[in-house]
Protein backbone atom coordinates (compact mmCIF):
# COMPACT_ATOMS: atom_id res chain seq x y z
CA UNK A 1 0.00 0.00 0.00
CA UNK A 2 0.69 3.33 -0.84
CA UNK A 3 1.34 5.75 1.84
CA UNK A 4 2.54 9.41 2.01
CA UNK A 5 3.85 11.45 4.78
CA UNK A 6 2.14 14.44 5.98
CA UNK A 7 1.25 16.73 9.08
CA UNK A 8 -1.61 16.51 11.76
CA UNK A 9 -2.29 19.71 13.37
CA UNK A 10 -4.26 19.56 16.34
CA UNK A 11 -6.05 22.54 17.65
CA UNK A 12 -7.67 22.62 20.80
CA UNK A 13 -9.30 26.30 21.78
CA UNK A 14 -12.49 27.44 22.72
CA UNK A 15 -15.93 26.96 20.76
CA UNK A 16 -16.39 30.25 20.57
CA UNK A 17 -13.61 30.74 18.46
CA UNK A 18 -14.70 28.34 15.68
CA UNK A 19 -16.08 30.41 12.46
CA UNK A 20 -13.01 32.48 12.42
CA UNK A 21 -10.60 29.73 13.20
CA UNK A 22 -12.26 27.97 10.03
CA UNK A 23 -11.97 30.76 7.36
CA UNK A 24 -8.68 31.36 8.98
CA UNK A 25 -7.66 27.86 8.17
CA UNK A 26 -9.25 27.64 5.23
CA UNK A 27 -7.42 30.92 3.74
CA UNK A 28 -4.02 29.79 5.12
CA UNK A 29 -4.20 26.69 2.15
CA UNK A 30 -5.72 24.08 4.29
CA UNK A 31 -8.34 21.90 2.03
CA UNK A 32 -10.31 20.80 4.88
CA UNK A 33 -10.11 20.26 8.66
CA UNK A 34 -12.39 17.98 11.21
CA UNK A 35 -13.81 19.81 14.15
CA UNK A 36 -15.08 18.05 17.14
CA UNK A 37 -16.66 18.83 20.56
CA UNK A 38 -14.32 19.08 23.76
CA UNK A 39 -13.57 19.54 27.31
CA UNK A 40 -10.73 19.12 29.59
CA UNK A 41 -8.64 21.48 31.92
CA UNK A 42 -5.85 23.95 31.37
CA UNK A 43 -4.12 27.17 31.70
CA UNK A 44 -7.30 28.35 31.68
CA UNK A 45 -9.15 26.34 34.24
CA UNK A 46 -11.64 23.80 33.74
CA UNK A 47 -13.93 24.00 30.33
CA UNK A 48 -16.46 21.63 31.37
CA UNK A 49 -18.63 22.60 28.15
CA UNK A 50 -21.98 22.59 30.69
CA UNK A 51 -22.82 25.69 28.55
CA UNK A 52 -21.40 28.12 25.73
CA UNK A 53 -19.07 29.82 27.22
CA UNK A 54 -17.16 26.88 28.81
CA UNK A 55 -17.26 24.86 25.71
CA UNK A 56 -13.91 24.01 23.57
CA UNK A 57 -13.47 22.52 20.27
CA UNK A 58 -10.91 19.91 18.99
CA UNK A 59 -9.85 21.21 15.44
CA UNK A 60 -8.07 18.64 13.06
CA UNK A 61 -5.99 19.68 10.11
CA UNK A 62 -4.19 17.15 7.81
CA UNK A 63 -1.85 19.03 5.11
CA UNK A 64 1.62 19.49 4.24
CA UNK A 65 4.20 20.33 6.75
CA UNK A 66 4.35 24.09 5.20
CA UNK A 67 1.28 24.72 5.66
CA UNK A 68 0.95 23.69 8.80
CA UNK A 69 3.57 25.90 10.48
CA UNK A 70 1.93 28.76 8.40
CA UNK A 71 -1.54 28.11 10.36
CA UNK A 72 0.08 27.53 13.33
CA UNK A 73 2.26 30.34 13.31
CA UNK A 74 -0.65 32.85 12.23
CA UNK A 75 -3.48 31.21 14.71
CA UNK A 76 -0.46 31.45 17.84
CA UNK A 77 -0.29 35.32 16.42
CA UNK A 78 -3.92 36.27 16.39
CA UNK A 79 -5.36 34.34 18.97
CA UNK A 80 -3.10 33.01 21.53
CA UNK A 81 -3.01 35.95 24.01
CA UNK A 82 -6.66 35.96 24.47
CA UNK A 83 -7.82 32.67 24.25
CA UNK A 84 -6.99 28.95 25.51
CA UNK A 85 -5.42 27.62 22.58
CA UNK A 86 -3.23 24.78 22.55
CA UNK A 87 -1.44 23.51 19.27
CA UNK A 88 0.59 20.81 18.21
CA UNK A 89 1.95 18.79 15.23
CA UNK A 90 2.67 15.40 14.48
CA UNK A 91 3.42 12.98 11.74
CA UNK A 92 0.49 10.87 9.82
CA UNK A 93 1.10 8.73 7.13
CA UNK A 94 -2.34 8.97 4.27
CA UNK A 95 -3.93 6.45 2.02
CA UNK A 96 -4.94 9.55 -0.90
CA UNK A 97 -1.88 12.28 -0.69
CA UNK A 98 -4.28 14.55 -3.43
CA UNK A 99 -7.20 15.07 -1.07
CA UNK A 100 -4.88 16.97 1.47
CA UNK B 1 -41.35 30.77 51.94
CA UNK B 2 -44.78 31.71 50.74
CA UNK B 3 -43.64 34.39 48.66
CA UNK B 4 -40.68 32.71 46.75
CA UNK B 5 -41.09 31.48 43.33
CA UNK B 6 -41.15 28.30 42.85
CA UNK B 7 -39.03 28.17 39.74
CA UNK B 8 -36.45 29.88 41.65
CA UNK B 9 -35.99 26.98 44.03
CA UNK B 10 -35.17 25.09 40.96
CA UNK B 11 -31.89 27.40 40.73
CA UNK B 12 -31.13 27.06 44.35
CA UNK B 13 -31.27 23.23 44.05
CA UNK B 14 -28.55 23.19 40.83
CA UNK B 15 -26.64 25.51 43.37
CA UNK B 16 -26.59 23.65 46.06
CA UNK B 17 -25.84 20.10 43.45
CA UNK B 18 -22.99 21.97 42.47
CA UNK B 19 -21.86 23.18 45.68
CA UNK B 20 -21.78 19.30 47.35
CA UNK B 21 -20.31 18.61 43.88
CA UNK B 22 -23.09 16.49 43.12
CA UNK B 23 -22.05 14.34 39.97
CA UNK B 24 -25.23 16.11 38.78
CA UNK B 25 -24.84 17.60 34.81
CA UNK B 26 -27.18 19.02 32.14
CA UNK B 27 -26.13 17.63 29.40
CA UNK B 28 -24.45 20.93 26.82
CA UNK B 29 -27.20 19.86 24.44
CA UNK B 30 -30.11 19.82 26.66
CA UNK B 31 -28.83 23.14 27.66
CA UNK B 32 -28.99 24.74 24.30
CA UNK B 33 -32.13 23.01 23.64
CA UNK B 34 -33.99 24.59 26.29
CA UNK B 35 -32.24 28.13 25.98
CA UNK B 36 -33.80 27.78 21.88
CA UNK B 37 -36.90 27.36 23.02
CA UNK B 38 -37.04 29.75 25.86
CA UNK B 39 -35.99 32.64 23.86
CA UNK B 40 -38.61 31.48 20.77
CA UNK B 41 -41.64 31.31 23.66
CA UNK B 42 -40.96 34.48 24.97
CA UNK B 43 -40.92 35.94 21.35
CA UNK B 44 -43.95 34.39 20.52
CA UNK B 45 -45.22 35.64 24.03
CA UNK B 46 -44.58 39.03 23.27
CA UNK B 47 -45.89 38.90 19.44
CA UNK B 48 -49.04 37.51 20.33
CA UNK B 49 -49.32 40.49 22.78
CA UNK B 50 -48.25 43.21 20.35
CA UNK B 51 -50.66 42.32 17.70
CA UNK B 52 -53.39 43.37 20.33
CA UNK B 53 -51.32 47.26 20.26
CA UNK B 54 -51.48 49.77 17.88
CA UNK B 55 -48.06 49.43 16.93
CA UNK B 56 -46.81 53.26 16.97
CA UNK B 57 -48.34 53.25 20.80
CA UNK B 58 -45.85 50.98 21.95
CA UNK B 59 -42.76 52.33 19.59
CA UNK B 60 -42.87 55.81 21.51
CA UNK B 61 -42.24 53.93 24.99
CA UNK B 62 -39.68 51.77 23.32
CA UNK B 63 -37.63 54.80 22.43
CA UNK B 64 -37.99 56.08 25.72
CA UNK B 65 -36.93 52.81 27.45
CA UNK B 66 -34.20 52.31 25.09
CA UNK B 67 -32.89 55.79 25.18
CA UNK B 68 -33.15 55.17 28.70
CA UNK B 69 -31.03 52.07 29.26
CA UNK B 70 -27.77 53.86 27.59
CA UNK B 71 -27.50 55.64 30.88
CA UNK B 72 -26.29 51.99 32.86
CA UNK B 73 -23.04 51.64 30.75
CA UNK B 74 -22.55 54.46 30.32
CA UNK B 75 -22.43 55.37 33.75
CA UNK B 76 -21.00 51.82 34.65
CA UNK B 77 -18.14 52.65 32.42
CA UNK B 78 -16.17 55.05 34.45
CA UNK B 79 -16.97 53.64 37.85
CA UNK B 80 -15.51 50.15 36.86
CA UNK B 81 -12.42 52.03 34.86
CA UNK B 82 -11.67 54.84 38.22
CA UNK B 83 -13.10 52.79 41.26
CA UNK B 84 -12.31 49.29 39.93
CA UNK B 85 -9.29 50.07 38.43
CA UNK B 86 -10.57 47.78 35.74
CA UNK B 87 -8.52 47.23 31.95
CA UNK B 88 -10.64 49.45 29.45
CA UNK B 89 -11.77 46.02 27.73
CA UNK B 90 -12.70 44.77 31.03
CA UNK B 91 -14.72 47.60 31.74
CA UNK B 92 -16.08 47.70 28.53
CA UNK B 93 -17.26 44.03 28.73
CA UNK B 94 -18.99 44.18 32.24
CA UNK B 95 -20.72 47.71 31.26
CA UNK B 96 -22.04 45.52 28.17
CA UNK B 97 -23.13 43.01 30.33
CA UNK B 98 -24.88 45.09 32.67
CA UNK B 99 -26.44 47.12 29.99
CA UNK B 100 -28.05 44.15 28.17
CA UNK B 101 -30.90 42.06 29.68
CA UNK B 102 -31.37 39.04 30.91
CA UNK B 103 -33.93 36.74 29.22
CA UNK B 104 -34.05 34.45 32.29
CA UNK B 105 -34.35 37.07 34.81
CA UNK B 106 -37.07 38.49 32.91
CA UNK B 107 -39.12 35.06 32.49
CA UNK B 108 -39.08 34.36 36.56
CA UNK B 109 -40.11 38.01 36.81
CA UNK B 110 -42.89 36.86 34.31
CA UNK B 111 -44.23 33.98 36.18
CA UNK B 112 -43.72 35.53 39.57
CA UNK B 113 -46.32 38.25 38.52
CA UNK B 114 -48.69 35.76 36.59
CA UNK B 115 -48.79 34.10 40.34
CA UNK B 116 -49.81 36.60 41.99
CA UNK B 117 -52.44 37.20 39.61
CA UNK B 118 -50.52 40.76 38.52
CA UNK B 119 -51.38 42.02 34.97
CA UNK B 120 -48.55 43.17 32.67
CA UNK B 121 -48.86 45.10 29.57
CA UNK B 122 -47.79 42.04 26.75
CA UNK B 123 -45.68 44.12 24.76
CA UNK B 124 -43.05 44.29 27.47
CA UNK B 125 -41.27 41.40 25.83
CA UNK B 126 -40.78 44.21 22.83
CA UNK B 127 -38.76 46.00 25.20
CA UNK B 128 -36.71 42.90 26.23
CA UNK B 129 -36.10 42.43 22.36
CA UNK B 130 -34.99 46.12 21.93
CA UNK B 131 -32.92 46.08 25.11
CA UNK B 132 -30.87 43.03 24.11
CA UNK B 133 -28.45 44.66 22.13
CA UNK B 134 -27.45 48.72 21.88
CA UNK B 135 -25.56 48.32 25.17
CA UNK B 136 -23.17 45.35 23.83
CA UNK B 137 -22.73 48.20 20.97
CA UNK B 138 -21.68 50.94 23.44
CA UNK B 139 -19.34 48.66 25.27
CA UNK B 140 -17.20 47.97 22.99
CA UNK B 141 -17.44 51.74 21.45
CA UNK B 142 -16.10 52.45 25.09
CA UNK B 143 -13.67 50.18 24.99
CA UNK B 144 -12.52 50.42 22.08
CA UNK B 145 -12.61 54.48 21.53
CA UNK B 146 -10.06 55.74 18.99
CA UNK B 147 -9.28 51.74 17.92
CA UNK B 148 -9.86 52.05 14.08
CA UNK B 149 -9.08 48.12 14.36
CA UNK B 150 -11.85 47.08 15.53
CA UNK B 151 -13.93 43.82 13.81
CA UNK B 152 -17.08 45.68 13.65
CA UNK B 153 -18.23 43.97 11.11
CA UNK B 154 -17.88 40.45 13.02
CA UNK B 155 -18.80 42.16 16.38
CA UNK B 156 -21.89 43.09 14.71
CA UNK B 157 -22.61 39.98 12.88
CA UNK B 158 -22.20 38.40 16.53
CA UNK B 159 -24.90 40.43 17.82
CA UNK B 160 -27.19 40.66 15.48
CA UNK B 161 -27.15 37.22 14.21
CA UNK B 162 -26.59 35.69 17.65
CA UNK B 163 -29.55 33.27 18.11
CA UNK B 164 -30.73 35.56 21.05
CA UNK B 165 -31.76 37.89 18.50
CA UNK B 166 -32.69 35.88 16.14
CA UNK B 167 -34.78 33.61 17.69
CA UNK B 168 -36.74 36.51 19.88
CA UNK B 169 -37.04 38.53 16.78
CA UNK B 170 -38.34 35.87 14.97
CA UNK B 171 -40.99 34.59 17.73
CA UNK B 172 -42.02 37.72 17.78
CA UNK B 173 -42.41 38.27 14.38
CA UNK B 174 -44.54 34.94 14.12
CA UNK B 175 -46.64 35.59 17.25
CA UNK B 176 -47.26 38.72 15.41
CA UNK B 177 -48.00 37.74 12.61
CA UNK B 178 -50.09 34.38 13.28
CA UNK B 179 -51.99 36.77 15.82
CA UNK B 180 -53.86 34.99 19.50
CA UNK B 181 -55.93 32.60 17.00
CA UNK B 182 -53.13 31.23 15.01
CA UNK B 183 -50.67 30.38 17.89
CA UNK B 184 -53.58 28.95 19.48
CA UNK B 185 -52.86 25.14 18.53
CA UNK B 186 -48.98 25.54 19.56
CA UNK B 187 -50.22 26.85 23.17
CA UNK B 188 -49.71 23.23 24.67
CA UNK B 189 -46.20 23.11 23.55
CA UNK B 190 -44.89 27.03 24.10
CA UNK B 191 -46.50 28.33 26.91
CA UNK B 192 -48.20 25.77 28.70
CA UNK B 193 -44.66 23.88 28.95
CA UNK B 194 -43.05 27.05 29.29
CA UNK B 195 -42.66 26.95 33.51
CA UNK B 196 -41.45 23.66 33.75
CA UNK B 197 -38.94 24.14 31.36
CA UNK B 198 -37.47 27.15 33.10
CA UNK B 199 -37.51 25.28 36.10
CA UNK B 200 -35.14 22.98 34.51
CA UNK B 201 -33.00 25.50 32.93
CA UNK B 202 -32.96 27.29 36.31
CA UNK B 203 -31.31 24.47 37.65
CA UNK B 204 -28.79 23.82 34.50
CA UNK B 205 -27.62 27.87 35.59
CA UNK B 206 -27.78 27.08 39.63
CA UNK B 207 -25.38 24.37 38.61
CA UNK B 208 -23.36 27.08 36.42
CA UNK B 209 -23.14 30.24 38.79
CA UNK B 210 -22.24 27.72 41.59
CA UNK B 211 -19.05 26.90 39.59
CA UNK B 212 -18.57 30.76 38.98
CA UNK B 213 -18.38 32.01 42.55
CA UNK B 214 -14.35 30.79 42.40
CA UNK B 215 -14.04 33.31 39.73
CA UNK B 216 -15.36 35.95 42.11
CA UNK B 217 -13.13 35.43 44.75
CA UNK B 218 -10.29 36.27 42.43
CA UNK B 219 -12.70 39.86 40.98
CA UNK B 220 -12.48 41.24 44.64
CA UNK B 221 -14.97 42.67 46.71
CA UNK B 222 -15.24 45.55 44.10
CA UNK B 223 -16.95 43.46 41.42
CA UNK B 224 -19.18 41.64 44.01
CA UNK B 225 -20.39 44.94 45.41
CA UNK B 226 -20.97 46.29 41.63
CA UNK B 227 -22.88 43.18 40.92
CA UNK B 228 -25.48 44.53 44.14
CA UNK B 229 -25.53 48.32 43.76
CA UNK B 230 -25.91 48.21 39.61
CA UNK B 231 -28.64 46.32 39.92
CA UNK B 232 -30.55 48.37 42.61
CA UNK B 233 -29.43 51.73 40.73
CA UNK B 234 -30.59 50.08 37.68
CA UNK B 235 -33.66 49.07 38.82
CA UNK B 236 -34.54 52.53 40.38
CA UNK B 237 -34.12 54.19 37.35
CA UNK B 238 -36.94 51.59 35.59
CA UNK B 239 -39.46 51.82 38.05
CA UNK B 240 -39.36 55.93 37.24
CA UNK B 241 -39.14 55.21 33.64
CA UNK B 242 -42.18 52.74 34.15
CA UNK B 243 -44.27 55.59 36.07
CA UNK B 244 -43.37 58.01 34.07
CA UNK B 245 -44.61 55.99 31.01
CA UNK B 246 -47.66 55.43 32.43
CA UNK B 247 -47.09 51.51 32.94
CA UNK B 248 -49.04 49.26 35.43
CA UNK B 249 -47.24 47.93 38.33
CA UNK B 250 -46.75 44.74 36.42
CA UNK B 251 -45.38 46.45 33.73
CA UNK B 252 -43.39 49.00 35.72
CA UNK B 253 -41.63 45.63 37.78
CA UNK B 254 -40.78 43.83 34.72
CA UNK B 255 -39.34 47.22 33.35
CA UNK B 256 -37.05 47.24 36.78
CA UNK B 257 -35.91 43.56 36.58
CA UNK B 258 -34.92 44.34 32.33
CA UNK B 259 -32.84 47.21 33.45
CA UNK B 260 -31.65 45.78 36.76
CA UNK B 261 -30.79 42.08 34.91
CA UNK B 262 -27.57 41.49 33.34
CA UNK B 263 -27.20 39.40 30.10
CA UNK B 264 -25.42 35.87 30.18
CA UNK B 265 -26.57 34.80 27.04
CA UNK B 266 -26.05 37.14 24.00
CA UNK B 267 -23.34 39.23 26.15
CA UNK B 268 -20.47 36.79 26.97
CA UNK B 269 -20.53 35.37 23.24
CA UNK B 270 -20.47 38.70 21.36
CA UNK B 271 -17.77 40.17 23.86
CA UNK B 272 -15.70 37.05 23.36
CA UNK B 273 -15.42 38.14 19.75
CA UNK B 274 -15.52 41.58 20.18
CA UNK B 275 -12.93 42.13 23.44
CA UNK B 276 -11.16 38.88 23.32
CA UNK B 277 -8.81 40.52 26.58
CA UNK B 278 -11.76 41.15 28.42
CA UNK B 279 -12.10 38.22 31.29
CA UNK B 280 -15.22 36.63 31.00
CA UNK B 281 -14.70 34.89 34.20
CA UNK B 282 -15.51 38.50 35.97
CA UNK B 283 -18.17 39.80 33.91
CA UNK B 284 -19.98 36.15 33.99
CA UNK B 285 -19.03 35.78 37.22
CA UNK B 286 -20.58 39.03 38.54
CA UNK B 287 -23.78 38.77 36.15
CA UNK B 288 -24.40 34.89 36.69
CA UNK B 289 -22.75 34.88 40.03
CA UNK B 290 -24.40 37.72 41.95
CA UNK B 291 -26.80 39.18 39.85
CA UNK B 292 -28.36 36.52 38.42
CA UNK B 293 -29.30 35.22 42.60
CA UNK B 294 -29.75 38.51 44.02
CA UNK B 295 -32.50 39.10 41.25
CA UNK B 296 -34.22 36.08 41.46
CA UNK B 297 -34.62 35.77 45.03
CA UNK B 298 -34.22 39.72 45.97
CA UNK B 299 -34.56 41.67 43.16
CA UNK B 300 -38.18 40.72 41.62
CA UNK B 301 -40.12 40.67 44.79
CA UNK B 302 -38.33 43.99 45.91
CA UNK B 303 -38.77 46.04 42.41
CA UNK B 304 -42.32 44.78 42.36
CA UNK B 305 -43.32 46.04 45.95
CA UNK B 306 -41.53 49.27 45.36
CA UNK B 307 -43.33 49.42 41.93
CA UNK B 308 -46.88 48.56 43.97
CA UNK B 309 -46.42 51.52 46.85
CA UNK B 310 -44.96 54.22 43.88
CA UNK B 311 -47.50 53.64 41.68
CA UNK B 312 -50.36 56.25 41.93
CA UNK B 313 -52.88 53.49 41.62
CA UNK B 314 -51.52 51.53 43.78
CA UNK B 315 -52.92 48.89 41.78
Amino acid sequence: MDLTARKLLTIVTEAALEDMLVRDIEALGARGYTITDARGKGGQGKRDATWAPHANIRVEVICDADTSLAICTALRDRYSDDFSMVMHIGDVDVLRPQKF
Amino acid sequence: MPNIEPVVLFFLLGAFAGFIRSDLRIPGVLYESLSIFLLLAIGLKGGVELARYPLLGVALPAAVVVLVSLLIPLLAYPVLRSIGKLSAADSGSIAAHYGSVSVVTFSVAVTYLARIGQATEGYLTVFLVLLEFPALVIGVLLARSGDRNAPWGRVLHEVFAGKSIVLLVGGLAIGWIAGPAGIAPLDLVFFDLFKGLLALFLLEMGLVASSRFADLRRAGAFLAGFAIIVPLLAASLGLVTGLWLGLSVGGTTLLATLYASASYIAAPAAMRIALPSANPALSIGAALGITFPFNLIVGIPLYFHAAQYLHPGKG
